[in-house]
């Protein structure tokens, strides 16, 4: 029982790191790092490490991908600000 | 199952590199890092768990009533989560600089080195 | 080199680390395997020492050297973001629009920011007793601090939020964690050593020695350089734009 579950929670982080990889445009991918980080902490509580569960959850589901939209924000900022000097 | 965690790991590191060499914007070839940080996290804890085990926490659990985790690798991995996550600030910093300077965030246009 | 030949060269490096990492899995112990001595050991050592989170008492005490490196690698990382990110001469500080925020979502953020804080803190406190610590506990304390850039806006985050005072704490908790070393040299011990202060009680908060301290101090770390990093991002997204016409 607790085999099982184990694999479906590799086989969701599998397919989380997939689906983050294959996404090309950063903003899409900043929430689907927010799905992969929370499939991660089920799987590390899943293999009884609640401790790292807790820092991922509230690294990897909330700060990466903020980081990340931000510096998207940031670079289109900088994109549309060029043009416009053009 | 005795070996699917590690190929599930090994499976997310290629993912990983694959779009970190095949990206077209380097704030997706930051995340794809990330992707390969995780990686080593799976593999890491899957080494150190132990069947029908706990967790190694003795707060509401009498010890040396059940069998417990590697500790070991849990507490490896706690820091790694963090601190990667601070690295992976400072490469989006550098990514920011290069669009200020550049105008872009392709690499395949930022091949050359311009004075 | 084109890109057909970058592929092809990915495709080769690729094959030879799938191999070496397919190789190398099917050689491990199998996963769930009975064996773990280091592990043993490590629980044997936490309990001699009175620590009930047998993590923690790993990574604050047996290898709490180990630690400092990453509070370190983290002080870097920070360091490196604030010069990257500061403000350059061909740039100018717009003033931040006030916001329309919704209703419900103001009197949400603004219930559960010292909810949430308080809880960021009780998981620093608790690090020796139960899952948490001080990495886990800085990131909710400090990303709790930001629910007022949402349920607010941008100015008044700024003005709960003055920059040195947290650059200043970060610097001054890894000060705290290297004194603390030192005092087990000045002891006579080890630095870094877990001799300093008695163990107490199994699972009350005084507990473990050196633990609790040297937790509070990652705590305070963590915390100022994740409100600092995202002070940074913010600042360039929101408030630094070049100077139009240059």
């Amino acid at each position: 029982m607790a085999d099982a579950v184990i694999v479906v929670a590799l086989l969701l982080v599998a397919g989380s790191a997939t689906a983050a990889v294959a996404v090309r445009d950063p903003a899409r991918q900043a929430l689907v790092l927010s799905v992969l980080g929370v499939a991660l902490a089920v799987l590390f509580t899943v293999l009884q490490a609640p401790d790292v569960g807790l820092s991922q959850l509230a690294v990897g589901s909330a700060l990466t991908p903020l980081l990340i939209m931000l510096a998207v924000r940031k670079v289109r900022r900088c994109g549309r600000t060029g043009d416009e000097t053009r | 199952m005795h070996v699917l965690p590690y190929l599930v790991a090994a499976y997310i590191f290629l993912a990983g590199c694959y779009g970190l060499a095949t990206s077209r914007n380097l704030i997706h070839a930051v995340g794809c890092l990330a992707v390969c940080q995780s990686a080593t996290y799976v593999l890491l804890l899957a080494v150190g768990y132990r069947d029908g085990a706990t967790a190694p926490v003795f707060s509401d659990l009498k010890p040396g009533s059940r069998p417990v985790v590697d500790p070991v690798v849990q507490a490896l991995t706690l820091t790694d989560i963090v601190v990667g996550a601070t690295v992976t600030a400072m490469l989006l910093a550098l990514v920011l600089q290069i669009a200020k300077r550049h105008g872009t965030v392709d690499p395949d246009e930022l091949r050359e080195l311009r004075g | 080199m084109s890109r057909r030949l970058r592929l092809w060269l990915l495709a080769v490096g690729g094959a030879g680390v799938t191999a070496l990492l397919v190789a190398a899995g099917l050689d491990l112990p199998s996963f769930g395997g009975p064996s773990h001595p280091y592990g043993d050991r490590a629980v044997r050592a936490s309990l001699a020492r009175h620590t009930a989170n047998t993590i923690a008492s790993v990574n604050f005490d047996q290898r709490a050297y180990d630690t400092l490196g990453e509070m370190g690698i983290l002080f870097a990382a920070v360091l490196g973001c604030v010069v990257l990110l500061r403000q350059a001469r061909d740039e100018h500080r717009a003033e931040p629009e006030p916001a329309e925020v919704a209703r419900p979502v103001r009197r949400y953020a603004l219930i559960v920011l010292p909810v949430a804080l308080v809880t960021g803190i009780y998981v620093v406190a608790h690090g020796q007793l139960s899952p948490g610590g001080g990495f886990q506990g800085g990131v909710v304390a400090a990303t709790a601090l930001h629910l007022l850039y949402l349920g607010a806006d941008y100015r008044a985050l700024e003005r709960v939020r003055p920059i040195g005072l947290f650059e200043a704490s970060d610097a001054l908790a890894v000060c705290a964690y290297l004194v603390l070393g030192l005092t087990g040299v000045l002891a006579g011990t080890a630095f870094l050593a877990n001799t300093l202060l008695p163990y107490g009680t199994f699972n009350t908060l005084a507990s473990g020695g050196i633990v609790p301290l040297l937790n509070a101090a990652v705590g305070v770390e963590v915390a100022s350089a994740v409100v600092v990093l995202l002070a940074g991002f913010l600042d360039q997204a929101v408030e630094i734009e070049e100077q139009q016409g240059s």
